[in-house]
């Protein structure tokens, strides 16, 4: 060993294989046309999110102080137009980012836990608490997922944490599912066996072997999963499940749809919320993929 | 070499069941035994039983019949006794290139033993635990050490990747290595390399090693013992000279037979396939496939009856030269 | 003797986005009817590139320059159908990994019963089953075996399930990569057998490529040696196993120690660094940064291949004792 070599310690070694790892997916990531796209729209919806309070005026919410008339087109001073009780739907439209992000993030952060959980169990242990979660998994995926929704949503009530949860809780065995065939194929690859070899117990085979392994394809369905989230959550508000004291996307076409938005002609408010949801659901979908592709080499295009 | 085994197989026994209900014998009573710096050679075919073998010596197989002895002592298969039999018994698997985690690098491969068993505050030196890894490293030959600390595996050439694996199991200081088939997956050229390196560790670090291989060239070249397996049994064990240079048992002879480097013997290719290992032929497990008894000299030395009908003891693992069959223990009386 | 394949200064390289990786530089070889020729070598030697273009099966991105003859026609410049009808019918490929080569979810009879159905198309079913009974036989295989599915058999008989299939359609020539790769001893005896047999009776002409020089070395008349992308050495079998001249095939030959030798004996022979990076071929001969016996004159130029002692070595210190 030659003294010249400076000598590092453990940490910084870890550290180091971070920020390789890390800026190595980054210049994967950017190879992709597709997913810098996604990114780009995400990133736009998100600016607009949080800056919601500087860019709309929160109580144009309120249908108390609503100033302007009923349904009223596109004009200079409401660019989007009014709704039914004179509010700007552009302000809608803006706080209404945040309610269907948080709302999509926080049921997909739900289904993620419990599906990570219960699929490594699943998927790692032999004996009868692993065959019975994974009947549980099954049962769970074969419940349709509106009727079961709903009849959450009214049992738990309508507020915002609530339709999180029942998102999360009707979306968690597709994740579940996932990640047991992956456990159960990346158990059997041979550096499990060398692990045991070394001395390691199930735990730390489970958490430092399989869950690592596990954890890329899982990122990547993650975004897939916040994409069919803020879906469910528009379509949950849409139908009326939605916490009634909030604005979401979807409560504005539950809105529109109730004043025959359609029939009358009253594009800009029913448009707009729609293409928003489309976007967003777009991002994620493009983004998920070029994560897919990066994480799961066999499906990179030669 | 101390003349009490390290570590030995007293008629073990192992088999499998099958979903179905059908039970495969992969090892049916064996008895070995491994000196401290010695090399033993366990030589086969597929069915033979030689990894399974490999692993119930490791104690990552529990035996159905028999039992492990280290230092004397039978294997306890608490988790304590089996995460102390780490630090004396380490095993380098057979797939060099699935053996290392992908996302792990070098480092943290080899750092992982030392970090389970928590070495690295055990130390005698007190070195650090880079320095520990490093050391490793260097013991098995890939020099300077701290140059692979970031490599992942898929940019380990094969040979680098058996030494990686090599320095994390020397990484727990163990007095044996058992490797399964360390160089079949490697380029000819390289070959060579790791065998001069398993070598070495026999004579700088004193290790016991018992290698698991197909290639009798392999045994040739650094093995001091072979015992030559078939369907989970011994049927022939000595020393290398004494196996390789004067086979006696019809199995031995054959697989030496087909082996291209030897000129001398005629070729005496074996009709079939080694047996399922959940029908084991009655009386002697190879006769099916015996040439002597196909051939008639069985018959002719008047034991034809005894090789369909009469099972072979287990072979004692002891050093002199022993064979499991009935011609040759004819043929020596 | 008819020349049944003819390699004529072939060089494949990959059109890759760091621009062309050569697997091949510049390669002559022949095959005639009734011969056994051999090529060895170890990975990334361009062995299985060589393999490839023989039936112009290589992938999208290779360049082929140069000639590849099967039967006096050149494979690579053919019109479509003429491919096709050569595919099988002249030349076939016993590939390596039979496992992965046969359809899992269709029995054996099926899959050897389709290139004669290809390529026989006027045949009755009847004629058909009879053909693939005969090739079973051919092949060392029960007709009791051939109703089964791939993973029910074993691997030697799976590795003769993919020669039987390449007998079909009565090729002239055929290739086989890697044949014997992870069959044990006495199985990749038996299969090795088994091959030159049908060598000898059908006449045909085999090309072998494996990594393992002691299994070319008993089935072989002629064996040529790889090594980045050129044959490096050539002769006959016997020539290049037991006495070869060109440093990597000495190299290559003494990691296959003869048992009984006392000298191999605790003296496992290896050689040290790595094939080079066909990125970045080293200047002059490839070999020459392993070398033991590297002199200046090694660097400058790479040496064509020189007639040394009855076969062909590409070293300019090979003629030396």
């Amino acid at each position: 060993m030659t003294d010249t070599t400076p000598r590092l310690s453990a940490r910084q070694i870890a550290r180091r294989r971070r920020s390789v790892a890390w800026r190595r997916n980054w210049k994967l990531f950017r190879g992709h046309r597709s997913g810098l796209i996604g990114l780009v729209i995400l990133g736009v919806f998100v600016a607009i999110a949080l800056a919601a309070p500087l860019l709309a005026d929160a109580d144009g919410l309120k249908v108390t102080k609503a100033t302007g008339g009923v349904l009223e087109a596109p004009s200079s001073e409401f660019w989007l137009g009014t709704d039914e009780n004179g509010r700007s739907v552009l302000t809608m439209l803006i706080w209404g980012a945040r309610i269907s992000l948080f709302v999509g993030l926080l049921a997909t952060a739900i289904s993620m836990v419990i599906g990570t959980i219960v699929g490594l169990v699943s998927g790692f242990f032999e004996g009868w608490t692993a065959r019975l979660l994974y009947r549980l998994t099954e049962w769970f995926l074969v419940i349709p997922f509106l009727p079961l929704a709903i009849i959450l949503a009214v049992v738990l009530g309508r507020s915002l944490v609530n339709i999180a949860i029942v998102i999360g809780v009707t979306s968690w065995p597709a994740t579940a599912l996932l990640i047991r065939s992956q456990t159960l194929s990346i158990k059997e690859r041979p550096y499990l066996e060398r692990a045991r070899l070394l001395g390691a117990g199930r735990w730390h085979r489970m958490t430092r072997h399989v869950l690592p392994n596990v954890m890329p394809m899982v990122f990547a369905n993650t975004t897939l999963t916040v994409a069919v989230a803020i879906l469910s959550e528009t379509t949950l508000s849409f139908l009326g499940l939605g916490d009634p004291t909030r604005i979401s996307w979807g409560s504005m076409l539950e809105g529109a749809f109730g004043v025959g938005a359609m029939t009358t002609g009253s594009w800009w408010y029913m448009v707009p919320p729609g293409i928003c949801v489309v976007l967003v659901v777009l991002a994620f979908t493009l983004i998920g993929q070029a994560l897919e592709e990066i994480f799961n080499p066999r499906l990179r295009s030669r | 070499m101390s003349d009490a085994p390290l570590l030995e197989a007293v008629g073990v026994g192992v088999q499998f069941t099958t979903r179905t209900g059908t039970v495969a014998t992969a090892l049916d009573g064996v008895d070995v035994e491994v000196r401290q710096g010695e090399i033993l050679a366990l030589v086969g075919e597929s069915g033979s039983g030689k990894t399974t073998l490999a692993r119930t010596l490791v104690g990552v197989q529990r035996p159905t019949s028999g039992e492990v002895r280290y230092e004397g002592e039978a294997l306890s298969y608490s988790g304590r006794a089996m995460k102390a039999l780490c630090h004396e018994v380490q095993m380098v698997l057979q797939d060099a290139a699935g053996s290392l985690n992908p996302r792990q690098t070098v480092y943290e491969s080899v750092a992982e033993g030392l970090r389970i068993q928590r070495r690295v505050a055990e130390d005698p030196e007190g070195r650090t635990e880079p320095e520990l890894v490093a050391a490793a490293l260097a013991e098995a030959g890939l020099r300077p050490p701290e140059r692979i600390f970031l490599r992942y595996p898929h940019e380990l050439s094969g040979g680098q990747k058996q030494r990686v694996l090599i320095a994390g199991a020397l990484a727990l200081r163990p007095r044996l290595l058992v490797a399964d088939e360390p160089v079949s997956s490697l380029d000819a050229s390289i070959r060579g390399e790791i065998l001069a390196l398993l070598l070495n560790l026999r004579e700088s670090l004193g290790l016991g090693i018992v290698v698991v291989t197909h290639d009798v060239g392999l045994a040739w070249n650094i093995a001091d013992r072979i015992a030559v397996m078939y369907l989970g049994r011994v049927v022939e064990c000595g020393t290398t000279e004494e196996v390789l240079e004067r086979p006696r048992h019809p199995y031995t002879q054959a697989l030496l037979s087909v082996v291209p480097e030897i000129e001398e013997l005629t070729p005496v290719v074996l009709k079939g396939e080694v047996p399922d290992p959940t029908r084991i032929p009655g009386g002697c497990r190879f006769h099916p496939r015996c040439p002597a008894l196909a051939d008639g000299t069985a018959a002719e030395a008047g034991i034809a009856e005894s090789c369909r009908t009469t099972a072979l003891p287990v072979l004692a693992a002891t050093g002199d030269h022993r064979v499991a069959c009935h011609l040759a223990a004819e043929q020596e009386s | 003797m008819a020349e049944l394949l003819e390699l004529h200064d072939l060089c494949v390289s990959y059109q890759t986005s760091e621009g062309r990786l050569p697997a091949v530089r510049g390669v002559d070889l022949v095959v005639r009817a009734g011969e056994v020729v051999g090529i060895a070598g170890e990975s990334g030697c361009g062995k299985s590139t060589l393999a490839s273009t023989v039936l112009r099966l290589q992938p999208k991105d290779a360049v082929v320059e140069g000639e590849v003859l099967v039967a006096g026609r050149d494979v690579q410049t053919m019109e479509w159908g003429e491919l096709r009808a050569l595919r099988w019918a002249e030349a076939a490929i016993v590939f390596q990994g039979a496992l992965h080569s046969l359809n899992p979810v269709r029995r054996v009879e099926t899959q050897i019963a389709e290139p004669v159905r290809l390529h026989e198309p006027e045949l009755s079913s009847a004629a058909v089953s009879a053909r693939v009974g005969e090739l079973l036989e051919q092949v060392g295989l029960p007709a009791a075996r051939s109703r089964v599915y791939p993973h029910q058999l074993s691997g030697g008989q799976r590795q003769r399930v993919m020669i039987a299939m390449a007998l079909a359609c009565r090729p002239q020539l055929i290739v086989a990569d890697e044949p014997t790769t992870a069959l044990d001893v006495m199985v990749q005896a038996q299969i090795l057998d088994l091959m030159s047999g049908l060598v000898k009776d059908l006449g045909v002409g085999l090309l072998i490529i494996s990594h393992d020089l002691s299994v070319l070395a008993d089935v072989c008349d002629r064996v040529a040696v790889m090594y980045a992308g050129r044959v490096i050495e050539l002769g006959s079998a016997e020539q290049v196993f037991t006495s070869p001249v060109h440093p990597y095939a000495q190299a290559l030959s003494r990691a296959f120690p003869r048992v009984g030798d006392v000298a191999a004996r605790y003296a496992p022979a290896g050689l040290g660094g790595d094939p080079p990076d066909p990125h970045e071929l080293p200047p002059g001969c490839t070999f020459a940064p392993r070398c033991a016996r590297v002199i200046d004159a090694c660097t400058e130029e790479e040496p064509p291949l020189l007639e040394v002692g009855g076969r062909q070595a590409a070293c300019i210190r090979a003629g030396e004792s």
